[in-house]
């Protein structure tokens, strides 16, 4: 090792104060210009970029969601052609899914994880970097098909064999598996980037019974992204190379079964939404915790209900197939496994009633979200066990009494906390406060909208409303409720307008929030706002599970890191106990030009099986400019 | 409650709710099946209805209670957090208990609806992009026959459904009868249900099946048994011959302007096998797969231009002048 | 917020090897979600074989030898590389390089071997389910084949200029766990598509 470069290196316990945290600016900042921008590896520029996108995609998914609520506002409207409806609903479920659920999610992830656990940066901060590009591009790419009349029209599980090549010939089925591709490529590098900065790169001391809660959903998250998500890609391969090439995994001519993707997709389907739904129950914790003003009742049973929840997550998918032919007991224990999840859902929201018993409550606006969010949540999880019977599901079973349950839950469950979210670290993010009194009426107008949208939509489904139905006639008797539920989703749709204004507004005359403006107890809080491009002058020494509220005057730190290069301190897994100064990547432009090169790739190759030989070279060549060591002394070390 | 609110409460209740028993009603069950699960769906009702209520309530005390003693966040009551230890258990266990109970409940409303009986009545159901292929099957050729988008079956008789599919898959539901089941390609899967009372039960596709799905409806038509025979002998029968002139220029038409090459009329020469089999089609209530009533008037807007009814459907628009158009509705219509 | 410094770091290294380093435990990751890929091709072949009544479906079982000698290549081929890894934990220069030449032959020799498989499958891909099954598991550990050979030459190629620093060594040692894994996958892989025809 070379020691003797080390002895002449600055480091940070011969600087302090100001001069310090200049010092670790020049060395951490996004260097400046729009290369500059394109370069950035910093996990809050590129985790602020995703919230962003993600939210841009709300509007759109939100935006087709309104138009399918005109159309199917009253009997026989021709607002819609049931061509444009398919694709709509399609295109609805699929952006919400794959681009806003779990982007969202995990770019709250991106932001929050590395502040949380007190360090610089997420691990490898470029593959994070080509992880929001190619998000981005996959987004992209299916709305300019879509906005080309080629947008996928076969549901958002795209079951064969109607999205095969024989029932939908054009290229509509090819964007939709190839934007599969896309997000799962970026979600699977966020999840490993989250993994490894949670094992290694906690502050001293935040040993595995200290780390906080939405650490701990994140973590437990990941890991379902890591295990759910290869089953479908396989799945939207070989869809792809059925249409492509012809193999013939679909083809139940030819060996094939069109079961075979039920299962790859359900396999997946099923994890999926606890994907959206764990970190979202990490967002309530953390703002009930802060607004209940004491730490949440039952830290170790809320862990091992997620760790239960991920793991029982995986035995369920099957309760997506019940009317599909299986045998019958089979399907029955399929019945069992599903409602026993609500064992450990319950207990998480035991623990939370209990945390607002004995806590001293303060009703802002994250709060609101968060009881609303209980009790939407509660009547989606129990229609959840309702349609987990497999007699009830033969009725319920693609109705509007699907679609009423699974808004419930995922609105409830995971959009509901992240509303909050966005209240509770706004000023974290921005340095400024949003407005507290347009936040209730966002709070109310949201709370109700929804549940007028919503609820009717249960007794729909049992009055026999299919779903994915373009129009229905006045004779079956559903135009009142429905009409109903149309005016609920506007006035739903309003509340995100309110949101929206106040966002433009507060970021520009909000009131300006000091470093830790709702008193929490976590790191986050422990720096500026918005953080420092090095997120810590000095990274922090853990000693307690709330560290701001067990030291509220100092905050013991390390000192002994770089104070020339960029530098990360890694930890022991389980007692984090300091192991390794790391080097941390520096800005590159590679990640980009490799998520350029990829997307060349993919979009080619649903056109034409030799883009595999033209495109892997400009792959191959951006990833060895990626890892190519620039020999500065980061790489050098 | 104000007298006021109150009747404008239980005015927009019944305005909402008027067609509840609607024609397709999983809560309005006129079948051996569909009486079970609605049962069952009951019972998980009203356990899912106390557990929101008692969330609820606890929220409410938790949100009213008298504040906790001291503002520091970390100086806690251990005897609380004991407490509330255990009674976090103990709730977790109460909803290991309730579920289990849950999926007792739901095994045996699964064992009734999916319980078999040998001697039911059997009928064949493929299902096609946008319509229903239904072929009644005895045990002499001769006894069996093709229909389509509308099923007639016997009140209190047993009846088996095999379901396939010739395209995409779907799925044969008739809520107010029983439970859905999917008609999957390359799979034969079947299902059972009985009638209980006579009358006309609508069935929709439930699985999402293209461009059409909307409009895939049928009808179910329960009848007494003896009528229920009547009809079967009748449906057995070949196609009447049309009985004037009109009809003849029908019958005619009908081969002469390709329709035959779609559809089948037995006794006739008309023997298309890719649209549904019309030998009967003035008994049906509907066209196209439940889409309009049947009348003249809408068998006539049908074949005029199919696809400004049911955009996308595989019937073409076939050239007809006016007077042809006329004899071929009078041709069919006598198919009865 | 006040700071109090309660501990300095500075006589930490600035590189580690295995579980100490983040890049290692970024392979693992990569290795866990790979792993599952397998198993779901495993399950997709599995499932595919369970609902057909004949398996292998109209071919015969795929030609034995091009498997058969490269697992055999693959369980030896654990020798070098642990080799490698032994001297790149010990930061020695001149036998890395060997090393790393010797693992990208044995990996190009493998790669053609495998074209040699794929010609000797007996199955076309679009010939049926069971060809287009044997295709896409072939295909996907070539994938992994082909990238980590890949990877060891770019690695060759920087251990023979000035980049040869000691953290690349920790590189090394992270491309040898991966080759593991490589080989690891092939065994069931190999069983599963050589032998279960054959049952
Ligand atoms: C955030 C997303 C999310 C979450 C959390 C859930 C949670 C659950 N879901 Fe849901 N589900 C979806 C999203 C989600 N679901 C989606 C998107 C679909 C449709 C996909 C499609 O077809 O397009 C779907 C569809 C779906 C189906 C298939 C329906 C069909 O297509 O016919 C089933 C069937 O079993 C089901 C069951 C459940 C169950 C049992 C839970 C449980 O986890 C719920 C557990 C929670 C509670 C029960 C409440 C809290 C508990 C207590 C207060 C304790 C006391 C409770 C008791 C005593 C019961 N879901
Ligand atoms: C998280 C997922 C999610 C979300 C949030 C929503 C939100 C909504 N959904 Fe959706 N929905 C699905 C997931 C989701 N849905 C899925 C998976 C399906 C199944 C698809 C399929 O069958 O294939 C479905 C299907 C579905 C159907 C059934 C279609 C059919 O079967 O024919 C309907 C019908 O009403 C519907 C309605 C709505 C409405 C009115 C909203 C409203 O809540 C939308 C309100 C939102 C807005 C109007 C956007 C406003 C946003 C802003 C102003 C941005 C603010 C910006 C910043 C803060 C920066 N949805
Ligand atoms: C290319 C094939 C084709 C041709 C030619 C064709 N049809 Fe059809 N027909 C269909 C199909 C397919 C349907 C089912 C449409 C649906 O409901 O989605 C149908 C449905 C119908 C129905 C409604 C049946 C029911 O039970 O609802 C009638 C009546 C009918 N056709 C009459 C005609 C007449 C008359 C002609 C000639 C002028 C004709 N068809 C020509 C394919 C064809
Ligand atoms: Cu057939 Cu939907
Ligand atoms: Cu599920």
């Amino acid at each position: 090792m070379s020691m003797a470069a080390d002895d002449r290196e600055l480091r940070d316990e011969s600087l302090d104060g100001l001069q310090l945290s200049a010092q670790l600016e020049r060395i951490w900042r996004t260097p400046s210009g729009l290369l500059g921008a394109l370069m950035s590896v910093d996990h809050k520029v590129v985790g602020r970029r995703y919230i962003v996108t993600a939210f841009a995609f709300l509007l759109l998914g939100g935006i087709l969601a309104m138009l399918m609520r005109v159309q199917l506002a009253g009997p026989e409207k021709t607002f819609l052609s049931p061509d444009k409806y398919n694709q709509i609903f399609t295109m609805h479920g699929s952006t919400m899914m794959f681009l806003f659920a779990v982007p969202v999610m995990e770019a709250f992830a991106v932001y929050l994880v590395p502040l949380m656990v007190g360090t610089r940066n997420i691990a490898f901060p470029r593959l994070n970097a080509f992880s929001f590009w190619m998000f981005l591009f996959g987004g992209c790419f299916l709305w300019i098909s879509f906005l080309l009349n080629v947008g996928p029209d076969v549901g958002w599980f795209a079951y064969v064999p109607l999205s095969s090549l024989q029932f939908t010939p054009t290229k509509r089925a090819d964007v939709w598996a190839q934007m599969i591709t896309f997000t799962e490529v970026a979600a699977l590098a966020v999840a490993v980037e989250i993994v490894v900065t949670v094992f290694k790169l906690r502050a001293p001391g935040m040993t595995l019974d200290r780390i906080p809660l939405f650490v701990w959903a994140m973590l437990v998250t990941a890991f379902l992204v890591m295990f759910a998500m290869p089953s479908i890609m396989v799945a939207s391969t070989s869809l792809i190379l059925d249409r492509l090439v012809n193999t013939r995994f679909y083809d139940s001519s030819s060996g094939g079964h069109p079961l075979l993707w039920q299962h790859l997709f359900w396999f997946f389907g099923h994890p999926e939404v606890y994907i959206i739904f764990i970190p979202g129950t990490g967002m309530v914790s953390m703002i009930l915790a802060t607004f209940a003003r004491r730490p949440v009742i039952g830290y170790p049973v809320i862990i091992l209900s997620l760790i239960a929840i991920g793991f029982l997550s995986f035995g369920l998918w099957v309760h997506h197939m019940f009317v599909t032919g299986l045998p019958q007991l089979g399907a029955g224990l399929f019945t069992a496994s599903s409602m026993l999840i609500a064992v450990p859902s319950g207990l998480q929201i035991f623990c939370w009633l209990a945390t607002l018993w004995d806590g001293r409550p303060v009703y802002r606006t994250p709060l609101l979200f968060v009881l609303g969010f209980i009790a939407i949540f509660v009547i989606g999880g129990l229609s959840g066990v309702m349609v987990a019977s497999v007699p009830i599901d033969t009725q319920v079973h693609d109705t509007y009494f699907v679609v009423a349950h699974f808004h419930y839950v995922l609105i409830g469950g995971a959009v509901f906390p992240l509303l909050g979210a966005v209240y509770y670290w706004f000023p974290k993010i921005t340095g400024r406060m949003l407005s507290e009194s347009v936040g209730r009426w966002n709070f109310w107008l949201a709370f109700i909208g929804f549940n007028v949208a919503f609820f009717p939509m249960h007794i729909l489904g049992l009055i026999g409303m299919p779903r994915r139905v373009y129009t229905y006639t006045a004779e079956m008797g559903w135009e009142r409720l429905n009409l109903l539920s149309s005016v609920g989703a506007f006035i739903f749709a309003l509340s995100f307008a309110l949101l929206l204004a106040n966002v433009i507004y507060s970021l520009r005359k909000g009131a300006r929030a000091g470093d830790n403006p709702w008193n929490a107890s976590t790191l986050e809080w422990a720096t500026s706002s918005p953080p420092p491009p090095h997120n810590f002058d000095r990274i922090p020494v853990v000693k307690h599970r709330d560290p701001l509220w067990a030291d509220s005057e100092s905050l013991p730190v390390v000192a002994g890191l770089s104070a020339e290069r960029r530098e990360v301190l890694l930890t022991s897994l389980a007692e984090a106990e300091p192991q390794v100064r790391e080097a941390s990547p520096e800005p590159s432009i590679w990640p980009l030009l490799t998520a350029i090169a990829t997307t060349v790739f993919f979009i080619g190759s649903i056109f034409t099986p030799w883009a595999v030989l033209w495109g892997t070279p400009p792959m191959a060549i951006t990833l060895i400019g990626w890892f190519w060591p620039t020999g500065s002394r980061e790489d050098e070390a | 409650m104000p007298v006021r609110v109150r009747t404008a409460l239980v005015f927009l209740a019944t305005w909402l709710l008027a067609a509840c028993s609607g024609r397709q009603s999983a809560l309005d069950p006129q079948g051996l099946q569909s009486d079970q699960i609605r049962h069952t769906l009951f019972i998980f009702l009203i356990i899912a209805a106390i557990v929101w209520i008692a969330v609820m309530v606890v929220l409410g005390i938790g949100m009213l209670r008298r504040k906790r003693a001291s503002n520091q966040p970390l100086d806690l009551d251990r005897r609380f957090e004991e407490g509330s230890g255990r009674l976090i258990l103990g709730l977790g266990i109460a909803t290991v208990i309730i579920v289990l109970g849950l999926s007792f409940v739901s095994y045996a409303g699964q064992r009734t609806v999916f319980a078999k009986d040998e001697n039911a009545l059997t009928l064949k159901i493929i299902g096609h992009q946008w319509w229903w292929e239904v072929h009644y099957e005895a045990d002499s050729p001769h006894q069996s026959f093709v229909t389509a988008n509308e099923i007639r079956i016997p009140t209190g008789q047993p009846v088996k459904v095999e379901l396939e599919s010739a395209d995409v898959i779907h799925s044969f539901w008739v809520p107010s009868l029983t439970g859905k089941m999917d008609l999957i390609t390359g799979q034969k899967n079947e299902l059972q249900f009985t009638a209980k009372n006579a009358g006309i039960y609508r069935g929709q596709c439930a699985e999402f099946c293209g461009l059409q799905h909307a409009h895939m409806a049928f009808a179910v038509i329960a009848l007494p048994p003896d009528e229920f025979g009547r009809w079967r002998d009748h449906e057995n029968q070949s196609a009447n011959s049309p009985a004037d002139p009109l009809g003849k220029q029908g019958e005619d038409l009908f081969r002469g302007r390709g329709c035959a090459l779609c559809h089948n009329i037995r006794g006739t020469l008309a023997g298309g096998q890719l649209g549904p089999d019309l030998t009967h089609v003035g008994n049906r209530t509907t066209v196209a797969a439940g889409t309009l009533p049947l009348s003249p008037a809408t068998l006539g807007a049908w074949i005029a231009d199919p696809q400004h009814i049911k955009p996308g459907n595989l019937m073409p628009r076939m050239p007809l002048q006016s007077d042809e158009l006329i004899a071929i509705i009078h041709y069919l219509e006598q198919l009865k | 917020m006040k700071q109090t410094i309660v501990r300095n770091v500075a006589e930490l290294p600035t590189f580690g090897f295995g579980p100490r380093s983040g890049p290692w435990w970024g392979a693992m990751g990569f290795m866990a979600l790979e792993g599952m890929g397998f198993a779901i091709a495993i399950g997709t072949y599995l499932y595919l074989y369970a609902v057909n009544p004949t398996w292998p479906i109209g071919a015969s079982p795929p030609d034995l030898w091009p498997g058969t000698v490269e697992a055999a290549l693959y369980l030896l081929s654990i020798i070098p590389n642990e080799y490698t890894n032994r001297v790149a934990q010990r930061q020695d220069l001149p036998r890395v390089r060997i090393c790393l030449i010797v693992m990208s032959l044995i990996g190009i020799v493998l790669l053609v071997l495998r074209g040699f498989e794929f010609a000797h499958l007996n199955t076309r891909w679009d010939n049926s389910a069971y060809g287009s099954v044997v295709w896409l598991i072939l295909g996907l550990h070539t994938t992994h084949l082909a990238t980590d050979v890949g990877d060891t030459v770019v690695l060759a190629v920087l251990m023979f200029t000035h980049h040869a620093k000691p953290r690349r060594f920790s590189d090394v040692t992270d491309n040898v766990f991966y080759w593991n894994f490589v080989v690891l996958a092939w065994l069931p892989l190999y069983f599963l598509l050589d032998w279960v025809p054959r049952l």
